[in-house]
């Protein structure tokens, strides 16, 4: 099949890239770019794990060709940590104890991000109507909706730190 | 769009229209369809606009589930519409998947097609041979079969307005969370100045093998006045009209209580809604 050429903005990176038509987002971002936090854990697009932020929002990256993307941007999990620092979401999961293999993590982090865009102060029935798209065999949910709590938290405390700073 | 329908004309039977993915990439990724074509028409642009004008209130096939959901308009105006995409899939899946797919899939489960039967709605087709509108409850003849022709693609919904006096839901049955449903139904409402409902639509999900119009409790509710026992004779002759099959949902004695249950209490919470003006 003959390849086509795309161009995507990936974690703040211009990247051109040729790829097959048919190839879903979620592959060319592990296998051409390396990009491996961004799991698959499923065939059936039920799962979640795959997620990623194309222009901001939030979608599964199993369930778009990487044609598709061409002229966006994408984020993943390695797009948000900056100068080594965690993310306060990515911070509040470890201190909560929002994961235990961690397998569905990374799309977990990725959904809460886009929803604390949206919503800096979520109820618990709106975090958990957000997060219906990702599927968490191991921990119950409790201590996602927790960390996802606490992340909030920590956004606040961190723009207010800046705020400071600024003034 | 020129580009797309020209491509569609000379592909043929090969090609398939994507829009949002959400329905046909799951059907490609297990191999249970394959196309030599697929024409991504989601770059098309202004296809994505909602907006009122003249007697309609006119959505482009491209707008997402999730533009439809967070939609002020549609959320003061137009409850039924507002519901039921707020209960498709998911957050994620209604961030890419479109109006236009969810209709045009033919998928008797997907929530979209009962509401635009409920909401009296007309769909718009275009071909290289120009622009058509036809009744929403005709677009769709079987599972997975629509009245779309070779080369030709839904480009836009209109929905008569919305007036004061009308009011409707979308309630919904699932088994999980992010799923499709045992059954759902879409009511809408308009009533005259005596508080009798003028017109009624009233569309069905999950329980036939396309989306269904419920005419005869349509007509039945005509010219009355809802209360406890007219909503329960509706709900009745609406279970009467369903077709469900069993499956992995449940069997028809169960999908046909479930049907009784959240009829009665789509039209009584309807008529409630366009009481309070
Ligand atoms: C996990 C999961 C759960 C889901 N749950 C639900 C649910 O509860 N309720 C529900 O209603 N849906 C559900 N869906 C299905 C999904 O919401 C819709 O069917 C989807 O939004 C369709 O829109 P799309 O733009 O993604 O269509 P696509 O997948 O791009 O296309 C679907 C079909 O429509 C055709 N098509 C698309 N656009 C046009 C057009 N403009 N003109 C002509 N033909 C067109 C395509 O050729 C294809 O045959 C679910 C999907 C997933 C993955
Ligand atoms: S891998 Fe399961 S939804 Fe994408
Ligand atoms: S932590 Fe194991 S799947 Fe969520």
């Amino acid at each position: 099949m003959s390849l086509v050429k795309i161009k995507t903005k990936i974690n703040g990176k211009e990247v051109e890239s040729e790829v097959e038509p048919r190839k879903l987002l979620v592959h060319f971002l592990r296998e051409d770019l390396g990009l491996t936090g961004t799991h698959v854990g499923c065939d059936t697009s039920n799962c979640g794990a795959c997620t990623v932020l194309l222009n901001g929002k939030a979608v599964k990256s199993c369930t778009m060709l990487a044609v598709q993307a061409n002229g966006k941007e994408i984020t993943t999990i390695e797009g948000l940590s900056k100068n080594g620092e965690l993310h306060p979401i990515q911070k509040a999961f470890l201190e909560k104890h929002g994961l235990q293999c961690g397998y569905c993590t990374s799309g977990m982090i990725m959904t809460s991000f886009w929803l604390l865009r949206k919503n800096k102060n979520p109820t618990e029935e709106e975090i958990r109507k957000n997060l219906s798209g990702n599927l968490c065999r191991c921990t119950g949910y409790q201590s996602i909706v927790e960390s996802i709590r606490y992340g909030a938290e920590l956004i606040k405390e961190k723009e207010e730190q800046q705020e400071m700073v600024v003034r | 769009m020129e580009e797309a329908l020209e491509l569609l004309t000379k592909y043929g039977e090969d090609a398939k229209v994507m829009a949002g993915g959400q329905s046909l990439i799951p059907l490609l990724k297990l191999r249970l369809a394959s196309f030599p074509y697929v024409i991504d028409i989601s770059g098309i642009a202004g296809l994505n606009r909602i907006e009122e004008k003249g007697d309609y209130l006119e959505i482009g096939a491209l707008a997402t589930v999730n533009e439809i959901e967070e939609n002020y308009l549609i959320r003061e105006r137009y409850r039924a519409l507002h519901e039921a995409a707020g209960l498709i899939a998911d957050p994620l899946v209604r961030n890419r998947g479109t109006i236009g797919g969810n209709i045009s899939h033919g998928d008797p489960s997907n929530d979209l097609p009962a509401v635009m039967i409920a909401l009296k709605a007309k769909l718009e087709l275009s071909g290289r041979n120009g622009k058509r509108i036809i009744d929403a409850d005709s677009f769709i003849t079987d599972s997975f079969t629509t009245v779309l022709s070779e080369g030709e693609i839904l480009t836009k919904i209109l929905i008569p307005l919305s007036t004061r006096e009308s009011g409707g839901c979308y309630i919904k049955q699932k088994k999980n969370a992010g799923d499709f449903s045992v059954a759902a139904v879409a009511v809408n409402f308009v009533l005259d100045s005596s508080e009798r409902v003028k017109s009624a639509g009233i569309g069905l999900t999950s329980v036939g093998p396309r989306p269904i119009r419920a005419a005869n409790a349509e007509s039945f509710l005509e010219g009355k006045k809802v209360n406890d026992s007219v909503a329960r004779e509706a709900a009745t002759i609406i279970v009467s009209e369903s077709e469900p099959s069993s499956d992995f949902y449940g069997t028809v004695v169960y999908k046909k209580k479930v049907l009784l249950s959240i009829a009665e209490e789509a039209i009584n919470l309807s008529y409630e809604r366009a009481m309070v003006r």
